[in-house]
């Protein structure tokens, strides 16, 4: 870890006037830490080397409230277990609670941050190798990726200049949610959605977020979605059983109605892009239409149409196919939520009963 | 036979002074005072400032659990987190959970199925099992945990050795699991191994 200097903010103004410092002076870039899970890592590997370190951790930003329009709002420091496990996230919000422990182990989730879930870096091994080229860790250095060991690599939105991807699950289900991120800085507050938070790698994969230097995270508002808290799953392919990154990932929400036809529908594929892939024409295709596996299958097409391998990773883009599919029959089903093995309402309905 | 080479020392930079901060800490019971660097990891503080070693460095990013501890009893990997962050705060390590000469009765049931052969991850095994308890997650659907759910919130400590069946029979015994309800299979149909 490089030397660096360490200042416990007290408040929101405190932290954005020790960010700002940094800013002013690019030598000595300043940034907010919280649970730091991820951070230290990158510090310890030399991919990142902060001069100063702000810890935000005594900032009122914790709390996860009930919003007036039927909403709720995370704070950026509650903790990703806080979070999933709160009993307003579980029954309004269970695709959320499935992705947050879907992801890492109790021990990062219990130290995690939701806006630091949201600032993650990517896992591509050639990012974190300081040692060889990168254009996301040193822009203009070229891609050690492309042609290289591909497996965890993007199929969806990737450049000629990177194709990593964004490796966390809290975010495809926060993109499910239509999620707005509340950000403060010295020139004031404003609201990013989700859909643009997260950026493409185009010619600046250096780029993760659209949030600027000096702008610091303050909470995450998720809109009202009881509408689809029956319906409701999120599927994670990875690896091993537990406690790794998916290859494919999928949060599947779907408000059906009496008569068995789809109202709504909301679908995004994770570990497949830079970004939580979402398509709104997907989602489109699903809409007025009874559940079934050719309509699940076409909203597959839509999702990954213009899907690329690269090489070693061709096999994702079948594997998010049969995962689409697979996760909207689950929430067809009913909903869980990660915490149990089955929940009642997972055999409550079933894809093969006929619609009355 | 090369002449020596005599090469000027250049004059020492005169070295900056390196900040230091003021870390108080609770371990196990008792209060600790350490002035230490911002980049001083919690681990390395207990290890090296505190001697308390049981706490091991297995990966030092996050992926073994081997320096597992409690911070209000919760559970935490010490690797990832600065000293100078837990100012103030409550920590257990392995040595603080038996009572004097009494065994915490995770450690003694870690005994009794030998949940253990290298020991190199057993501390961090321990101090998971103990904040797993105490953050009382594992409640399954119908309030009653399951094996399953064992195996899923001990996903975070690692044992190269494959003692996991040791592991989650001493767990589920000190949890009170009397019935040995399922087996090892896979927890949760939404988390599918490729």
């Amino acid at each position: 870890m490089n030397p660096v200097t360490y200042i416990a903010a007290a408040d929101v103004t405190g932290a954005l006037a020790s960010l700002y410092a940094g800013v002013d002076a690019n030598s000595t870039p300043s940034k907010p830490i919280a649970g730091g899970t991820n951070l230290l890592d990158l510090m310890k590997e030399r991919v990142m080397h902060p001069q100063q370190l702000v810890d935000i951790n005594a900032l009122p930003l914790d709390a996860i409230t009930a919003a007036p329009d039927g909403g709720l709002r995370l704070g950026a420091t509650a903790r990703n277990a806080d979070t999933a496990y709160h009993p307003l996230v579980q029954a309004q919000y269970p695709v959320l609670t499935a992705a947050i422990l879907a992801g890492a182990s109790p021990q990062i989730r219990n130290m995690a941050s939701n806006g630091g879930n949201l600032l993650q870096r990517t896992r591509c091994h050639y990012f974190y190798d300081a040692t060889v080229p990168c254009n996301k860790r040193a822009p203009g250095t070229g891609c050690s990726a492309i042609g290289g060991l591909t497996r965890q690599h993007a199929i969806l939105g990737a450049s000629d200049q990177c194709i990593a991807t964004h490796p966390s699950d809290m975010c495809v289900a926060l993109a499910a949610l239509d999620a707005v991120v509340h950000v403060r800085s010295n020139a004031g507050e404003r609201q990013i959605a989700f859909a643009d938070f997260h950026r493409l790698p185009g010619e600046h994969p250096e780029q993760d977020t659209t949030l600027a230097a000096g702008e610091l995270i303050t909470h995450i508002d998720l809109p009202p979605a009881q509408q689809f808290a029956a319906h409701s799953a999120y599927l994670k392919f990875r690896d091993r059983a537990s406690y790794a990154f998916a290859l494919v990932s999928v949060a599947a929400m779907l408000d059906v109605g009496e008569d068995g036809m789809v109202r709504d529908a909301r679908l995004v594929l994770g570990s497949v892009a830079h970004k939580p892939w979402r398509v709104p024409a997907a989602e489109a295709v699903l809409i007025g239409r009874q559940v079934d596996a050719v309509a699940f299958a076409e909203a597959a097409d839509v999702l990954l149409a213009g899907a690329r391998g690269q090489g070693q990773n061709d096999f994702k883009i079948t594997m998010a196919h049969r995962a689409v599919v697979r996760a909207l029959t689950q929430a067809v089903e009913g909903t869980h939520d990660n915490t149990h093995e089955h929940t009642d309402a997972f055999s409550s309905d079933s894809l093969d009963q006929e619609p009355t | 036979m090369n002449a020596p080479i005599s090469v000027p020392l250049a004059p020492a930079a005169p070295a900056a002074p390196v900040a230091t901060y003021p870390v108080s800490l609770t371990i196990n019971g008792r209060q600790h005072d350490f002035q230490v660097e911002a980049w001083v990891t919690l681990l390395d503080l207990l290890r090296e400032r505190a001697g308390l070693t049981g706490s091991k460095k297995g990966c030092d990013h996050g992926q073994c659990g081997a320096c597992t501890v409690l911070v209000g009893g919760r559970r935490i990997n010490a690797c990832l987190t600065l000293a100078v962050m837990q100012n103030g705060k409550e920590i257990t390590t392995v040595e603080g959970l038996a009572q004097g000469d009494q065994l915490h009765p995770l450690q003694q049931a870690f005994i009794d199925h030998d949940a253990f052969q290298c020991g190199y991850c057993t501390s961090g095994q321990l101090c998971s099992g103990v904040g797993l308890m105490n953050e009382n997650r594992a409640r399954g659907a119908d309030g009653a945990c399951t094996r399953a759910e064992v195996r899923e919130l001990m996903s975070g400590n690692v044992c190269r050795c494959g003692a996991y069946p040791g592991i989650v029979a001493a767990v589920t015994e000190v949890m009170g699991m009397t019935s040995p309800d399922d087996t090892d299979r896979a927890f949760l149909p939404g988390t599918v191994p490729a």
